[in-house]
């Protein structure tokens, strides 16, 4: 798995993600500065990490969405290359067009980080594979602004095309206005593209990776990404 | 020397904050009168903030040193060893007036210019702890002031990208006009690569860093007496606004030309920006400094030089940079899109020179600035002693497992999940114990070592007894630290208090500094950073003395550490250190009895530190498999936290039949701990205990969904639960008074 | 009748939403733009025809609410 991780000013989750894609790969993943035109060659993950690029001064990742390197990552997307952006990776790709919707302010409209229950809905994408359909994983979330929101017929087809990959959800897997923790529309987390190889998702799989965090659930979507991109070549 | 400035007249002297005395020390100094600039570096070296005049000669007394202290106070932080070339970087500081008066961006900007400190050291900050007291609940200000004040450190520390890991939270009417938000950061550095504030050689080129300097924080009181201009009200802000963006990118341009080895001095602009930094700079490093303030970046028209030299901007740091390195030194500033400029150079001739459109504003000697500020030995009274409270002559009003639910239902006893949700304490990856907790733990790099962090006092005590008081807020933290695992190794103190011209706060002051010292040295904690913060009073009424501690231990192994839950039903549970059943000062008092009566509960130092080692030596062992210390609301309340982050109720013996049951189950007798162990150990945990003279004794088993007190009716987790998370969100909502 | 609130930072208060923003604008090769700062509107309904009556609720509310007088000014404008 040959990753590179996006660093925009004021990403402070880089280094988080860098070190669940090694520890799931085994192999470190480029760090590609904002400014740059071009990805790494032969790249075949793109990770938008966390954190609050130039501040979330403007809207969420809408700053980011227009730095110099977004030419490249849309251009590997558009030839079917892997993308995941977690949480202000989310936001951002949403803001580059390469995703559909809006992450509007929590609607308890606090920050909010703490673990949460999300249900994986299939798994027979590259993002879920390491997981079974239906399985309850515990991750935690760390954002203001994570409400998922689009238009009413974008919300049809997403679920008509079994593009939402992660759901909040109780311990049990039942869906509710308790496990919402920020509202979002049909409980959604984690969303993919039409293609099916873009992931934005708002909670970070990659702080649950190893035992010290007292969970491993977040593994699976880095072991299922790193066996896909294996069979793949 | 400057034109365009007012006269100095003796109201425009007093508007600063000096003293007649002071004024008179000022001309005594340079000979003259001082130039208006001269006057407003003046009051800023000397005031209490910069100068500590109050306080330094008590300060003095603190032990500082240890083999494994690597830097004490007088730095922008203390530095700690901790072995594998590593070294642990942490201060703790207050900013509680600008949070009063505004607490979003007053909380911002102080866990921001903490930060600093940190990093300006060459540390990169890995956790932020604070502590926090509000007014009462019932204040009309208090449900603002801790929605701002908690959104504030979120909204900073969350972007900056720093785990914000533990704290206290505290309410108590003394603080309805003087909140306290104290914030403390942790940073880790490589120990031979510590970067300072004493600048070195001469001619070397100073160079300012970070964002444009602006109008923040110049005084008000001095702005609206200074009349040199005529510009409106809203010229003036005295508000600073932080940026965790700014910040972020000032870390990482710092950390990369400290590596790239281009630093010869740093330091933070804090208080008083650019002239405690510049002459902290000078006069540590013996030398003179030139400043030239045409060349300050600024981001507002026609500031004068005096307003640039008292400009608290934030997301500012001065540097002297090697000659060499100074062209690289500026295109990884540029990279990340920060200023850069270089204002000055460092002189042989000792002096502190400002220039300024080509006139010399300021032209004072350095070393004497920051030297020959006055020193106060000010007058204090000692606090006259209360009497003791004795546990037979109060009876208890309520069944004791309902004075529990009142306890864990009451605003300082309830849960702070409100809170701790709103900061990211997981960000990093190496947070190994969350908030919730006696202490937080966070990994060292990929481990296998720990930090062990916490921050504590129990004002209610130092009030009532200053010297017991200070002796418990170290006593806490040390047994806080110990409770999970850790080896306590130093502390940082940030001391809050009110009026110091009053003798009795003085008192206050005083007997709690002496009862630091005396923990400090039995327990062999070190006071490494610190600061001070005094008159927080409104009309003549001061806060309750509040020198919280912030301390900071060691484990060699994270996964040898200890966590506060049941872990599983059929334990056996010990209680580990003497009971006699304090009750002066206790909660109980206070939340069942509607007192605040009494002397607080002694600490014992020796048996402190006796029953701590063998409480970690449990804990390294893996004996204890659950682990609490006892601090507010005794022991019954320690019990019900085990059960509650468990989920595992426990069955509990009766009192032994020296003691009121009340007293035995909420009495706050210090240096004692709820372990938990497998019920085959507990002879030979007894048998080791006994032999080393450490009070230990079975008081019941861990198993069932409640916690059944013998001869009470049982209450269930679940009940204990939703009442300990009741009271805070219902509270925020305006539920609750 | 309708009513606009604009609330927008003191002079001289940082602001590091609007700087971040001109930056932006700046890589972006959005010419001509010296500096930014931003701010809130509140577009708000009035019940009622009394303009004078209006502009003293909607300068009350932005006082004990919409504005924060420490380090942010209002504007009141009622539309008609």
């Amino acid at each position: 798995m040959k990753s590179a991780v996006l660093v925009f000013p004021g990403i402070n989750r880089e280094q988080d993600m860098a070190r669940a894609l090694t520890l799931a790969s085994g192999r470190e993943p480029a760090m590609v500065w904002h400014a740059d035109t071009a990805l790494p060659a032969d790249t075949d993950l793109v990770v938008v990490p966390g954190g609050f690029s130039y501040g979330d001064y403007l809207r969420c990742g809408a700053i980011a969405a227009r730095a110099p390197i977004m030419d490249a990552v849309r251009t590997h997307a558009a030839q079917g290359g892997l993308v995941l952006g977690v949480c202000n990776g989310f936001q951002i790709l949403c803001e580059a067009g390469l995703l559909p919707g809006v992450l509007m302010r929590n609607s308890r409209l606090k920050f909010i980080c703490k673990d949460v229950h999300l249900r994986v809905e299939r798994s027979d994408s590259p993002f879920t594979r390491g997981y079974n359909a239906g399985q309850v994983i515990r991750v935690p979330v760390a954002h203001g602004e994570g409400n998922y929101e689009a238009d009413d017929e974008t919300v049809k087809r997403l679920e008509g095309e079994g593009r939402v990959l992660y759901r909040y959800c109780s311990p049990e897997g039942e869906l509710g206005e308790d496990s919402n923790i920020n509202g979002a529309t049909n409980s959604i987390a984690g969303i993919v593209s039409e293609k099916g190889n873009v992931l934005g998702m708002m909670p970070h799989p990659e702080n649950h990776v190893e035992d010290i965090m007292g969970c491993t659930d977040g593994r699976g979507l880095f072991a299922g990404l790193a066996e896909h991109l294996k069979s793949a070549a | 020397m400057s034109k365009n400035e007012p006269q100095i007249t003796p109201d425009l002297v007093a508007s600063h904050g000096l003293k007649p005395d002071e004024y008179e020390r000022i001309l005594k100094l340079i000979g003259r009168v001082p130039s208006f600039t001269e006057l407003g570096i003046f009051s800023a070296m000397w005031n209490e903030h910069c100068s500590y005049k109050s306080s330094r000669i008590h300060l003095r007394g603190l032990p500082t040193k240890a083999p494994w202290v690597i830097q004490g106070p007088g730095e922008n932080a203390g530095v700690i060893d901790i072995g594998d070339g590593l070294a642990v970087v942490f201060k703790m500081e207050s900013h509680n007036h600008p949070s009063f008066i505004e607490p979003y961006q007053g909380a911002t900007t102080g866990v921001g210019g903490i930060l600093r400190d940190v990093f300006t050291m060459g540390a990169r900050p890995i956790a932020c702890l604070n502590a926090l007291s509000f007014g009462a609940p019932s204040h009309p200000k208090t449900r603002h002031l801790v929605s701002g004040v908690v959104a504030g450190i979120g909204g900073y520390g969350n972007s900056f990208g720093v785990p914000t890991v533990g704290g206290q939270v505290r309410f108590h009417t003394r603080y309805d006009g003087n909140i306290l938000v104290n914030a403390m950061a942790v940073g880790l550095a490589e120990s031979d690569k510590i970067f300072y504030a004493a600048a070195s050689g001469v001619n070397m080129p100073i160079v300012y860093l970070g964002s444009k300097t602006g109008r923040d924080g110049i005084h008000g009181a001095t702005m609206a007496s200074a009349e040199f201009d005529d510009s409106s009200e809203e010229k003036r802000p005295t508000v600073q606004v932080g940026d965790p963006f700014a910040e972020k990118l000032l870390l990482e341009a710092c950390l990369e030309i400290m590596r790239k080895d281009c630093v010869i001095a740093i330091q933070d602009m804090g208080a008083a920006g650019l002239t405690c930094s510049a002459v902290e700079m000078g006069a540590k490093g013996d030398l003179g400094v030139d400043l030239d303030l045409d060349k300050v970046p600024t981001r507002e028209l026609g500031m004068s030089a005096y307003e640039m030299m008292l400009s608290e901007s934030q997301e500012r740091m001065l540097m002297v940079l090697k000659p060499e390195k100074e062209q690289e030194a500026e295109a990884i500033f540029r990279k990340w899109g920060l200023d850069f400029a270089v204002v000055g150079y460092t002189t042989p001739t000792k002096r502190f020179v400002v220039k300024h459109g080509g006139d010399v504003m300021a032209d004072l000697p350095i070393k004497e600035l920051g030297d020959e500020a006055p020193v106060y030995n000010r007058p204090f009274i000692d606090t006259p002693k209360l009497p003791v409270i004795h546990a037979r002559d109060i009876e208890a009003p309520l069944p004791n497992v309902d004075a529990l639910e009142k306890i864990i239902a009451s605003p300082d006893m309830c849960s702070r999940r409100w809170v701790w949700e709103q900061y990211d304490h997981v960000i990093l990856g190496n947070t190994v114990q969350r908030p919730g907790g006696d202490a937080a733990v966070v990994r060292v790099l990929d481990g296998p070592k720990g930090l062990a962090l916490t921050a504590d006092v129990t004002p209610r005590y130092c009030e009532a007894d200053p010297f017991e008081g200070g002796k418990q807020a170290v006593a806490e933290a040390w047994r806080n630290i110990t409770a999970v695992g850790g080896r306590p190794l130093a502390l940082t103190d940030n001391l809050n208090f009110g009026n110091p011209e009053r003798p009795e706060i003085m008192g206050q002051f005083v007997g709690c500094l002496r009862g630091i010292s005396e923990a400090c040295k039995v327990l062999d904690f070190p006071v490494v950073s610190g600061n001070v913060s005094l008159y927080n009073e409104t009309n003549g009424r001061g806060i309750l003395p509040t020198p919280t501690i912030g301390g900071v231990g060691l484990l060699d192994d994270f996964t040898k550490s200890a966590t506060l839950a049941f872990k599983r039903a059929g334990e056996a549970i010990l209680l580990i250190g003497e009971t006699q059943g304090w009750l002066g000062q206790s909660i109980w008092l206070r939340e069942v009895c509607g007192r605040e009566e009494g002397a607080p509960p002694p600490v014992d130092l020796a048996a402190e530190r006796r029953n701590g080692e063998v409480v970690r030596g449990m804990i390294h062992a893996g004996t204890a498999t659950a682990v609490h210390d006892l601090s507010d609301g005794g022991l019954l309340v320690a019990l019900a936290e085990m059960a509650i982050a468990g989920n595992i109720g426990a069955t509990l013996d009766a009192p032994p039949p020296s003691i009121v049951p009340h007293a035995w189950w909420f009495g706050e007798d210090q240096g004692r701990y709820v372990i938990t162990v497998a019920e085959d150990q507990v002879e030979t945990i007894l048998t080791k205990t006994t032999a080393v003279g450490v009070p230990c004794v079975r008081i019941g088993a861990t198993g069932g969904d409640a916690l059944a007190v013998a001869g009470e009716h049982p209450v269930a987790v679940a009940t204990l639960k939703r009442t300990f998370e009741h009271w805070f969100p219902a509270y925020m909502r305006g539920e609750t008074a | 009748m309708k009513a606009r609130v604009t609330v927008t930072l003191k002079s001289g208060i940082l602001d590091p939403q609007g700087k971040a923003i001109e930056g932006a604008l700046k890589s972006l090769g959005v010419d001509g733009i010296a500096s930014v700062r931003q701010g809130k509107v509140f577009d708000i309904e009035i019940a009622g025809a009394d303009k004078a009556k209006a502009e003293a609720a909607l300068k009350d509310a932005a006082d004990k609410l919409l504005a924060n007088t420490v380090i942010e000014n209002y504007r009141v404008e009622v539309v008609g």
